[in-house]
Order: C-alpha cells, then structure tokens, then sequence
C-alpha cells in the first residue's frame, strides 16, 4: 500500500435480490484528503459505505486499510471503528438524553477505584477534545440541547477521539442551515491537516466544490470515475452523475407532444410551501401536460409535489384545480379534487405489504368511495384482473401478498392503485427507480398515453433521458426553492444548467 | 460565546423533564400543605404522620425504584403487584407451615426474584417479545403461583416466627420532633426497619443509575436503542440485567411490604403495579424511556401516599378515590409528556 | 412433509388445533374417570334447559367471546391491546345497576323493583363503553401515546370508579328481567345469543363495507394508507370505541349472570383472556392481517380449558398459571429471533438432504 493512502477497495460487487447495487467498484482514499463520493438514488454510495463499515457483506471484491495487514473484513459498526473506519449519518447515532461527554465516552468511561464513572476526568476529558476541536459546548449539558450541527460534531469529535482514520460523513449537511455548515466545513478542514481521511456524501454541489479535493462518480452500481475536483467543473459532474449516453431506445414522444400555451388549467399553484422543506413557488399546470420535476435530490422535488397532494400540508399559499379553489388538508381531499401521488418511497409509503394485489390496487379507489360503499367482490376482482392484465402485472395470483413481488412489480400495482381512481393529475415521484429497464420503457410509455387522454402528469426522476423523452415542459429546482421552468426544445446541455446553476460563473 | 451561552440557558429554561419533576414536588408540597391545613386537627401536622408515608409505603419504594429503571430502558414491567404478593405469601407460608427460619425464607424470597427477573428480562432482551406481553404473563403467573402455595389469608405473628416479628416491629425512635399525646406523656416519632431497608433501596439505586457503566447504559437503550448498539452497548444483556434488577428490587420491596401488614393472601397487593408506574411517571420518568431518576420516583410516591392519607383521614371519603385520583394523575402527566414531545418535535 | 406444512399454514390452524387439543384432554380425561368418551359432548334438556359441558362452555366463553371481537380490531389496527377492558366492563355494569336501582338508592344495597326503565341502563352502560373507548382511542389515535400505556389508565381507574357509583357495595338487582341477559331465553342461554348476535352483525359489517380493509390497511402501513386516501387516525379511533362497546356488553351480560354489579370480581383478570383468545386465534400481536373466527374460537378455547381444569378439580385461583405460560408459549414462537432460528434450521435440514440426496 501506497504511503500516503489510507483506505482502498477494489472490485466490490454486491447484489440485493433482483438487483447489482455495485459491480465491480473501486475506491481511494488517501491521507489528509476530502472526498467527495457522488451519485443519483441507486448508484450505490451508500451500498459501498456500507460495505465498508460492515453493514453490508460484500460478496468480492477486497478492502484495506493503512496499518492492517492483509484485507479487512468488517462485520459490524464495530470492527470497522476498530480498524480505524468511523462514520457519522445524517441521523446522528447518540444518545441525546444523555450528556455530551457520555456520548463522547459512553462505553469506554474513565472509572474511579471503585469501579464507578470518574465523572469529573470524564468530563475534564471531553472539554479538552471538544476545545481542541473548536466546539463551543458545555459537555455537562445534555445533547438534545444543541442543534444538529454541533451534535453532528460531537458525533465526529467521539470518531476522531476513537483514532479513526477514515472518517465518512454521510448526508451529513442536509438538515443544517449555511452557518451551521460552515461550522461543519471547519471542523474538516481541520481534521483534513491532521491526516483524516474524509470520505463525504452529499448531494449539495456548491458543498462539494468548497472543501472536496477528489470526487469518485458512481452510476447505476458502476464506477463512472475518480476525478480531481479542479478537472470536474459542474455541469460535467451532473452529466457523469445522470448519465449522458442516451440508450438506443427509439423516442416515444409522438408528433406535436410540445408545450401548448393555451390549453386549459389543470393545478395553480400560488405561494404554496411547507416549512423546512420547500420555500413558496408558484405553478401552473395544464390539461394534458407530462411537466417534469428536474434537480438534484434533496432539490425539493418530491417535496414540491407533496406540498400540493397534502401529503404535508402547505403552510402557505393556494391552490386552485381544475378553476376552482382547493382547501386541501390530507391527501383524500386531493383525491377527492381528481389528484393522485406514487410516493417516492415504495417500501414506507406505497405498497401495504400484507395484503394482496388486488387491495392494494383498489384501496384508492375504496378510500374515494367511503367505507360504506364497499366495492363488490366480484367488481374488485375485476378490477385488479385488468390492471394486472393491462401493465402485465406479474403475480402468482392477485390474491398474493404484494410482498413477495418484485420491486417492478410492486410498483406497477401502486402505480394501478392510482390508474384505477382516474385521476386528472396524477404524480409519479421516481416511478422507475429500482425497475428493469423494459418496464420503464412501458411506465413511459403510459405516461405518455395517459397524457394524450388529456390528465395531466407530473414526473419526477433522477434519470434525465428519461424525463426528456417524457416531459413536454420542465420545471428546476435547487435548495428547495423553483428556480427554472424549461419549454420549447429540451436539451440535455440545457436542463444539466439549469440544475448545475450558476455554478460556471461564481 | 455569550450570544451561545445565552442560547444554552434559554433551551435550559424550558427543558421540559426539568420542569416536570418541578412540577412533582411542588404538586406534593401543595397536597400535603393542603392536609395539613384541612386536617391539623387529626394530627396531619405530625411529623409521625410524615413518616409513616415512608412507613407504609416502604415497599412501594423499593418496587418503584425497580419499576423506574425498567421504564428507562423503554419497557415496563406490570408484574410487580403480583411478585409482592407471592413473596408474601411465601414468606408466611414458609415459616408457618415449613417451619423454616426467617433468614432462609428472605433469602429463598430474594432467589425467586433473580429467576423470575431472569425469566422475564430473557423474553424481553433476547426474544424480543413485548415487555408488556411478558410481565403481564408474569403477573398471572405470580398471582397464580400464590394460589399454588395458599388460598387461604396467613398471618404472621409473634408464635410463628419470633425474629421475623421482632424485626418487623422494632421501632428506630428519632431524637426530636416529639408530640404529647393526651395523657401528657411525650412520644417520639419513629420508624421501622422497612424505611430504613427502602431509604438504602433508594439511595443505592440512585447512584448505580448515576455513577456505574449498568445505570449509563440504561439510560442510553432508553434514549436510542440503535445509537447504543452502534456506539458498541450490549442492549440486550442490559435489558436483561433491567429485568432482574426489577425484580430483585421487586422481593426487596415484598419483604418491606410483608413486615407492614404481616400477612399473606392472594389478592394481596392488587393494583400495585399501577401505583409504581404512576409514581415513577408523576415522578418525571418518560415512558418512552431514557428519562427520569429515582428522586422523583421518591416523590411520586409519597404523593401517591399522601392522596391515600387525606383519603383515610377524612374518613368519609370512598375508598376508591385513591385510586381514581392517582389515575387521573397518571392521565395528566401522560398527557403533559406528550404535549411536552409535541413541543421538541416541532422546535426540532 | 409438505401436506403437514400445508396444514400448518392454514389460517385457523393454530385455533383449531388448540381446541382439538383441549377435546382430546378432555376425552383421555373421562375415559380414565371411566365415563364414556364422548361425556364432554353430552347435550341434554333438564329442565327445558340445554345443559353439558359444550354448552356450558359457549355460554361461560360469551363475555371473552365479544371482548375478542374489540380487541382483534384493536390489536390489528394499532398493534397494541387495550388491557381496559375488565375494569370497563365491571364500569359498565356498576353505571348500569346504578341507573337501574336509582342513584342513591344504593345504600340499600338491593333494589326490589326497576327505579328507571331497564332499556335506560342497558343504553346508560353501553354509552360508558363508547365513552371508555373513546377516551382510550383518542390518547392513541391523536396523541400517539402507546396503546398498553393509554389503557393503563382505566384499567385502574374504571374499576375504582363503578365501586364509587355503587357507594363500595355490592348493588343487587332482585328483578327477574334483569337477570334474562344472563340467563336463558327459551331452552338456550342468552349470553350465547348474545355473542353469536354480537359477532354476527360485526362479521356483517366487515363483509359489507371495507371497514376490514381499512383497519388492517392501517394496522400494517400507517403511512401509505394515509397516502392512499384513508384517515388513519380516525380509524384507530373507531377501533377502540367498537373495543369499549365490546366491553359494555360484556359487563352486562356479567352483571345480568349474577343479577347485580360486584365492581370487585366483573371483567376480572378479563383483558388477559381476550388477549390471549386473539393471540390463540392466531393473529399476531404486531398488527396488520387480523382473523376474527380465529379470536372467537380461542375465546372459546379458554373457556374449554378453564372448564376442563375446574372438572379436573383444579382451583380457578391457579388457572392464571396456565394461562401466563400458554401466552408466552405463543409469543415466544412468534418472536422474530425464534422465527430465525426455526429458518435457520430448516434451511441447515435443506442443506444436509441436499447432500444425503446427492449420496
């Protein structure tokens, strides 16, 4: 091993049932470096975090680590704190009932001669690592006190206490505002000259261009490539990021599928924003429109769309649909008003996992009626036999437990959920994420069909060939605010600006 | 700094637990000043009406110090009222019909305890079942086993077990304080062997949750379980250790409990559970675990106890509203917890 | 082999095959008494009235039998249990003897004649049932406090409360009518009518509209069923207030059995036997998929067992015993490192026959 590298991983591969979350994948870190690791949903950063801080067993593939000898096998959290690899999630793993300085040494306490925690060496302890590391706390205090920043921190200082060598910080800004980052970005930069190793995640461009020194790329479960942040300006890591080769699918748009002005109004949108996630936008959508939702994630994307579903409720704002005025509180009056979400999470908040295909494609439709107008057995049967038929479902039966089918599958059953209740406007939050790709192909193409029937569409994606083969218009978010509506000629170059933002110039 | 320094004392300010247990002692220096005022006349004002809170109550404390570091972890244990009266009924049955010493029956009282801890933090840590699911097994199994053994109310006196009553009844006279009683003669308040066996319960305790890596560690399941197995706790052992300590604590408290009445029977200690939950919960101990100490505990207690003295002396009163009132108690700081986690959720 | 597995995996295995058990204890058990086997199945007219042990069960079975009912709705919806429903039900049948013999009355502790209608008790106690759910379902539902916790509450105070509304007495109602609900209505016992009338209108429901769906939508994923159009909330809500209503009629037909409210002993230890039926009915404590003739009949299959030890001359006082190990029994085969290790086993059995095969 190189003098100056602190960690590498070569050819890591993993599968998950049905899926390659990385294949083949390699990975540097060398001493006193901030490297960033980038990828959309899916390509597999937080896999190969895992696998390297023994959550996930790799299944080849080698990982080493300066001062060990031989590879490392990680099983747990745990080995991989003892080789030196320490990582800090967004969701910080303390305990905030407890004190700063437990946190710090929870585990490993200074004892007294009678067996007991010498509270005060403890504490003596803890305010010396956090001054060294320019934490203005008072470590008798409890943790739940500070904000997420300096608990953050605190994380970081137990990490650095504990001798690691590599440090990864995984979404570790997402829910801190920019003072509280610049905090952040200190405390790494100082960790930096010490010679920590810093593997850090974010999904935040500007973030990465101010500390990172090297950026790793990785797409779909591949590595895209290693590049010095200086030979990476932005709108090219977005293209490495979101693919840039169109795949040999012949276009699905039919002729005169452009943004037409003058077709009537489907959802206004006025001020609308939920606190902490999305800022006020404005947003009209037309009949018959696929308008997409493009950024990077954590842009407010999905954030905007539940906003004007309900799914959390819009604190500011209104909303007409349809020309008429909306009061929408939770999602069964958006249902109520011809909406419809796929959530972007299928696991947590689509597919009710115990009951079978056919409830879960008519529980929509059921809510719409009311209890009380129970749709027969028969009719439900109906129902779930032709959606099941209609997007080639496939299921032992419908009476299977949605469960046990494929992701694909899953989703093509959530996605009948909504087709059955025949909504005016229907939001797809990552449709295709996770899913072969024949059925995106196929979800596209619905899209697309559905559009032509006059309901209007809104698609949201990581994937941005896709969303140019299926949007008529797009809309551009950044940091949770709108920042763009594209129409005319959708071009990759363009939209890949737009996200990017003024990044070229700054 | 001091702009930071400020920002710390305002969030002090409104801790909510803090606030809480401000909340307990002030409810408990109000109800008994209440008493005080109401009932001066039927020697609420006593300083041996004080202790005899302690007195009667000495029992309670040792299970509601048990029951409070279950409730850190983030379970609960309702089989408590039940174990008492097991050991209760073991106690006098052993040394009247096995004709056992009182030594050997406390020790064989406190072994139970452990297995039965055992038994039940097992379920709990390792098997994951509900706490709930458990104890309440536990609680039937307790009563049930009471029955096994007798059916019958034992009493224990003088003739079955000398040592044993002459410990129950040995009375710590404290220096000062006295009353004259109408015969003009001066009588020092006192206290028995069970408030000393429950003031020890409670001060050890008190410190084990403070000062060793056991109580830490309780703290830390109960504040997160997934960020204590990260930072390399064994959450199911110390769940397990929770679950035993409860119980021991639990044949502590029996013990306590049985010098009191001196007697045995099934029903005994009914509802007893209830009273150590709402003690340790008006005590300031969440329910969701990670929070509380045994010095509220303390005070929740001696509401508790003060609720069931007014009761008794104003002598008029149904012998239900204890109960009823230390419910509605329970209801009230329920509610105020949730509200007080409403609150951090949304300054979050 | 897989026929076996088959079997295992129907719905009702677990109820049924415990049942089937306790038939066959009870079977060995005559024939070595020396009676004839099908003793335990006897039905005969006494005195126009059906007696025998099957019928003797259903008609002790009946208060757990509609407890059940509530609680698998609520342990389906919110994955937890209400441990209220005992104290409710003596609540219940105190507030009802109360209003029957006339508040106040009550220092006479037994009332000759109906000091109010009896349709006004009956409606008084089943109206404290919704009252007690609604209570419980609100702290739930809108306050998210956990169920065991929530129902702590009236557990200890509901019991308390009814001793007060009969001034810590036991009431007695010395009027024929009021016994009837206890009693028998022709040659059959009216606590049978009772149930089967209680489970038969809520299995109408859950057919007819999409209640049934609705909670276990619920029960199982809280968060895409809101997504998907339900109030989640409300739902959970309703489910403890049908579990209440549950309890009221229980406490009735409690109260009527002994033509009185004995605040002390109606519902007794009660919350453990209608949990436990649900757990035999092979529903999981967790939540989600319930199967409601699978609580009934493991209602009925406490009640087989309780009868069974009480013929067998075991003291009622020892039953709990029993009970506490059957239910960890059944948890603890339930519990997901359990249900790892039995996999894990098979999969380690798959392996070596693979092998042997391959031999």
């Amino acid at each position: 091993m190189e003098e100056n590298i602190v960690l590498t991983a070569r050819g890591i591969s993993m599968t998950f049932p049905g899926v390659k979350a990385l294949d083949n994948v390699d990975f540097t870190l060398r001493k006193g470096e901030i490297h960033a690791l980038m990828g959309e949903n899916g390509a597999g950063k937080s896999t190969l975090i895992k696998c390297l801080t023994g959550i996930n067993d790799f299944e080849a593939g080698e990982i080493r680590v300066a001062g060990v000898d031989g590879p490392v096998k990680n099983h747990s959290t745990l080995d991989a704190q003892r080789v030196g690899i320490s990582t800090v999630y967004q969701e910080v793993n303390l305990c905030p009932n407890l004190s700063v300085a437990e946190n710090l040494y929870i585990g490993r306490e200074p004892m007294t001669l009678f067996r007991t925690i010498d509270r005060r060496t403890m504490n003596k302890k803890a305010d010396e690592l956090v001054k060294r590391l320019d934490i203005k706390v008072d470590v008798t205090q409890n943790l739940e006190n500070y904000s997420l920043a300096i608990q953050q921190m605190i994380a970081i200082a137990r990490a650095v206490d504990m001798d690691c060598k590599v440090l990864i910080l995984d979404e570790p800004t997402s829910s801190l505002d920019d003072s509280e980052v610049e905090k952040l970005f200190n405390m790494m930069l100082q960790l930096k000259k010490q010679g920590v190793g810093i593997v850090f995640v974010t999904h935040f461009l500007e973030q990465v261009y101010a500390v990172c020194d090297r950026i790793t790329v990785l797409r779909n479960g591949t590595l895209v490539g290693e590049y010095p942040v200086s030979e990476l300006p932005r709108v090219k890591l977005v293209a490495a990021m979101m693919g840039k080769d169109f795949d040999d699918l012949a276009s699905i748009k039919p002729e005169g599928f452009t943004y037409d002005a003058d077709s009537p109004l489907e959802i206004e949108a006025r001020g609308l924003s939920h606190k902490g996630t999305i800022k006020p936008f404005d947003l009209d959508i037309h009949k018959g429109e696929v308008i997409g939702l493009t950024g990077l994630l954590g842009s407010g994307r999905s954030e905007l769309a539940r906003a004007i579903y309900g799914a959390d409720k819009a604190q500011t704002g209104t909303l007409k649909v349809g020309g008429k005025p909306a009061k929408i509180s939770q999602p069964i009056d958006a249902m109520n008003m011809g909406m419809g979400l796929l959530p972007d999470d299928r696991k947590a908040e689509g597919i009710i996992g115990d009951l079978s295909v056919r409830e879960n494609i008519i529980l929509a439709l059921q809510a719409k009626r009311g209890m009380f107008k129970q749709l027969s057995r028969a009719k439900q049967e109906e129902i779930a036999d032709r959606y099941i038929d209609l997007l080639q479902i496939k299921t032992a039966s419908r009476e299977t437990p949605i469960k046990q089918l494929s992701g694909g599958n899953q989703q093509k059953a959530i996605l009948a959920r909504w087709l059955a209740t025949d909504p005016d406007f229907l939001i797809l939050d990552e449709p295709t994420r996770g899913i072969d790709i024949g059925t995106k192909t196929e979800i596209q193409k619905l899209i697309i069909k559905l559009a032509a029937e006059g309901k209007s569409i809104m698609f949201i994606s990581s994937e941005i060939e896709e969303m140019l083969r299926t949007c008529n218009r797009m809309a551009v978010l950044r940091d949770g605010a709108k920042v763009a509506e594209l129409d005319g000629e959708l071009t990759q170059e363009r939209v890949m600006a737009a996200i990017a933002g003024g990044g070229k110039d700054e | 700094m001091s702009k930071q320094a400020e920002a710390i004392k305002e969030r002090k300010q409104i801790n909510g637990n803090t606030m809480l247990l401000l909340i307990t002692i002030l409810l408990f220096i109000a109800l008994y000043a209440a008493g005080c005022v109401a009932y001066s006349s039927k020697g609420f004002t006593n300083l041996q009406t004080f202790l005899n809170l302690f007195r009667t109550n000495a029992g309670l404390i040792c299970v509601a110090c048990g029951m409070t570091c279950v409730m850190l972890t983030g379970g609960i244990d309702i089989s408590v009222g039940s174990l008492v009266a097991l050991d209760c009924m073991l106690l006098a049955y052993g040394m009247s019909e096995w004709q056992l010493s009182a030594p050997v029956m406390v020790a064989l009282v406190l072994i139970i305890g452990v297995v039965f801890g055992l038994v039940q933090g097992y379920c709990v840590g390792y098997l994951q079942i509900q706490p709930f699911i458990v104890t309440m097994a536990g609680m039937f199994f307790a009563r049930g086993m009471t029955a096994v053994i007798s059916t019958n109310q034992l009493s224990i006196t003088a003739e079955i077990n000398q040592l044993f009553y002459d410990v129950a009844n040995f009375r710590i006279y404290l220096p000062f304080g006295g009353t004259v009683n109408r015969a003009g003669k001066l009588i020092m308040p006192y206290i028995g062997i069970g408030v000393v066996i429950a003031l020890v319960v409670l001060v050890v305790i008190f410190l084990v949750l403070r000062y060793t890596k056991f109580g830490r560690s309780l703290y830390a399941v109960g504040g997160s379980e997934q960020s204590a197995a990260m930072m390399g706790l064994d959450v199911k052992k110390t769940k397990l250790k929770a679950y035993v300590l409860s119980s021991f604590l639990c044949s502590i408290g029996g013990i306590c409990y049985c010098m009191n009445t001196m007697s045995a029977s099934v029903s005994q200690a009914t509802g007893m559970e209830m009273d150590a939950i709402s003690s340790a919960v008006i005590g300031g101990t969440l329910l969701t675990g990670g929070v509380g100490n045994v010095i509220g505990t303390l005070f929740g207690v001696l509401i508790n106890g003060t609720i069931s003295t007014i009761v008794q002396t104003n002598g008029k009163l149904a012998s239900s509203w204890p109960n009823i009132l230390t419910a509605a108690l329970l209801c009230f700081f329920i509610v105020l917890q949730s509200i007080f986690a409403k609150l951090k959720e949304k300054n979050k | 082999m897989s026929k076996l597995k088959k079997l295992t995996q129907q719905k009702l295995f677990l109820p049924v095959f415990c049942m089937l058990l306790v038939l066959c204890v009870n079977i060995v058990y005559d024939v070595a008494q020396g009676n004839e086997f099908y003793n335990f199945f006897k039905i005969t007219i006494t005195n126009d009235l059906l007696t025998g042990r099957i019928i003797n069960i259903l008609n002790r079975g009946s208060e757990v039998a509609i407890l059940a009912i509530g609680m698998t709705l609520v342990v389906s919806a919110s994955a937890g249990t209400d441990i209220s429903v005992g104290s409710v039900m003596s609540l219940c049948a105190s507030f009802c003897c109360m209003l029957v013999a006339g508040f106040g009355v009550s220092s006479v502790n037994s009332a000759e004649e109906f000091a109010m209608p009896l349709a006004v008790g009956l409606i008084g106690a089943l109206l404290m049932g919704c009252l007690c759910g609604a209570f419980n379902g609100a702290l739930v539902a809108y306050l998210n406090i956990q169920p065991m916790v929530a129902t702590l509450i009236l557990w200890s105070a509901a019991r308390a409360i009814g001793l007060l509304l009969c001034n810590n007495l036991i009431v007695y109602i010395r009027v024929p009518e009021y016994g009837v609900f206890g009693g028998y209505i022709g040659p059959v016992p009216t606590p049978i009518i009772i149930a089967a009338v209680c489970v038969a209108i809520v299995s109408v429901v859950l057919k007819k509209t999409a209640m049934g769906m609705y909670i276990q939508s619920v029960g199982i994923n809280k968060k895409a069923s809101r997504i998907a159009g339900l109030n989640s909330k409300r739902i959970i809500f309703v489910c403890y207030l049908v579990c209440g209503l549950c309890a009221g009629i229980a406490g009735i037909v409690a109260s009527s059995r002994i033509t009185s409210a004995d605040s002390n002993n109606i519902g007794l230890d009660m919350e453990l036997d209608a949990i436990l039926a649900v757990a035999l009915g092979g529903n999981s404590l967790g939540g989600g998929r319930f199967n409601l003739a699978g609580s009934i009949i493991g209602a009925y299959t406490i009640q087989a067992i309780t009868t069974t030890m009480l013929a067998m001359g075991v003291s009622t006082a020892v039953n709990p015993v029993f009970k506490a190990v059957i239910v960890i029994a059944i948890v603890a085969v339930q519990a997901p490192p359990v249900k790892a290790w039995f996999k894990k086993r098979a999969a380690a059995k798959a392996v070596v026959q693979k092998e042997v095969a391959r031999v």
